[in-house]
């Protein structure tokens, strides 16, 4: 077995050893999302209309939460130490953590996103844009949260500023998101969207780790 | 094959901590670093395992300094810091498998390495449940669990028992009986044969 297929099984095993914290972030999930028809009221016809829009955003804030527990706790216990050391380039060390981070929170993420959208009453012709969807976007977010990760490495407050540096990098991914939801819903083509977010996974996993790999040797001279 | 460093300075928060050192480690060798605290030794041992950049100066091996090739000397090198790099949640023997492996060791050497810790009674314990000196024993049972030629080990007596002191002292030997190095950053004096010193107080910057 390699040392990516090696980091990609300790940190699942890890995340089993806590599975608190993957069952947190979608709880968090489910639950802003509920907030909307309180907040807005229980009109049908507006939440279905809301329920694409509604379901990537509470996506994007609850993959936030989960941002911080990619590095902080490596860093703080000296394992990222020895995974910069471990003869693997950090490159792969980042790929791998990514990997692990969107199986333990993007699936999860993605297995719950049905619910919402049921519970908004989103029409049916859109489930299988959402199910693509999401299936193309989390692993972006998995990624682009690995280079804010480890920018604010060490920082105070780090969590806050993580947020403010990632949300506005995710902004692609939530507008396309929803708006191939929103084709498939109206009978147009969801193709170009998909196409896009396919576009974006493909830029992500070139450049997010290379990105996060350079901030995470800094954050360790 | 020699393990050297020359005309080594290292600037932290615009802070000359040290300059002009230069080392040599042949195999079999132990170095050991001393000086006060705040003197550098910590970040010499950074800079030996290519966590930290030199402001000046080369570290590397006879065939290529550490920039040359990070990967072929990472895995000539074991580094064992201030912290532990222990997860609670994984037990002994998870901990200690788990960096052997991505490090090319194996189940029978992270075993071998419990034991010479005297950690293999523990090994099926949760980590979270062992004493401090019991995780640092845990953190350097990482160094002999994995082929390596050379050991960085940061104060390896803290927190230790003097029952554990003699066996990482016997560690270190036999590590050197079969062609290892070892660089031993430290404020006590520990029982090693022949080991070169090099004082970090003589590169002091200003």
């Amino acid at each position: 077995m390699n040392g990516f297929a090696r980091i990609v099984r300790r940190e699942l095993g890890l995340a089993l050893r806590q599975a608190g914290d993957s069952v947190v972030i979608v709880l968090f999930f489910v639950l802003a999302a509920v907030l909307f028809p309180f907040g807005i009221g229980p009109e049908p016809n507006i939440l279905s209309r809301m329920a694409a829009g509604t379901v990537w955003v509470t996506a994007l804030l609850a993959a936030m939460l989960s941002f911080e527990r990619l590095f902080v706790p490596d860093y703080e216990d000296g394992s990222l130490e020895q995974l910069a050391l471990a003869p693997i380039p950090l490159e792969f060390t980042v790929l791998a953590k990514a990997t692990a981070h969107w199986l333990t929170t993007g699936l999860p993420l993605m297995a719950a996103a049905p619910v919402i959208a049921v519970m908004f009453g989103m029409p049916e012709h859109g489930y299988g844009a959402l199910m693509a969807s999401m299936a193309l976007g989390t692993p972006v977010l998995s990624l682009i949260g690995t280079v804010g990760a480890a920018l604010t490495l060490g920082a105070r407050r780090g969590g806050v500023l993580l947020a403010l540096l990632v949300l506005p990098l995710v902004i692609p991914v939530l507008i396309f998101g929803a708006a191939s939801i929103e084709a498939a819903i109206g009978g147009l083509a969801v193709a170009p969207h998909l196409l896009l977010m396919g576009g974006m996974l493909l830029a992500a996993l070139v450049l997010c780790p290379w990105a996060a790999a350079a901030s995470l040797r800094q954050a360790l001279e | 094959m020699r393990f050297f460093g020359e005309a080594l300075s290292c600037v932290r928060g615009e802070r000359l901590v040290f300059s002009g050192l230069d080392f040599s480690v042949e195999p079999g060798d132990a170095l050991v670093l001393t000086g006060r605290n705040g003197s550098g030794k910590t970040s010499m041992l950074r800079v030996m395992a290519g966590l930290s950049r030199c402001a000046e100066g080369t570290v590397g091996w006879e065939d290529g300094t550490i920039r040359d090739d990070p990967e072929r000397h990472c895995a000539r090198t074991a580094y064992a810091g201030h912290l532990d790099a222990v997860k609670p949640v994984l037990t002994v023997r998870e901990n200690a498998l788990g960096w052997a492996q991505l490090n090319g060791g194996d189940e029978a050497s992270a075993m071998a390495a419990l034991e010479i810790f005297g950690l293999s009674d523990l090994a099926d314990m949760p980590a979270r449940y062992l004493s401090a000196g019991q995780r640092h024993r845990l953190s350097l049972a990482r160094l002999p669990a994995r082929p390596a030629t050379l050991w960085l080990m940061d104060e390896p007596t803290v927190a230790l028992d003097a029952d554990s002191v003699v066996a990482l002292n016997r560690a270190i030997a036999a590590h050197r009986d079969s062609g290892g190095m070892a660089v031993i950053a430290t404020n006590v004096s520990l029982d090693i044969e022949d080991a070169r010193r090099l004082d970090m107080t003589a590169g002091a910057g200003a």
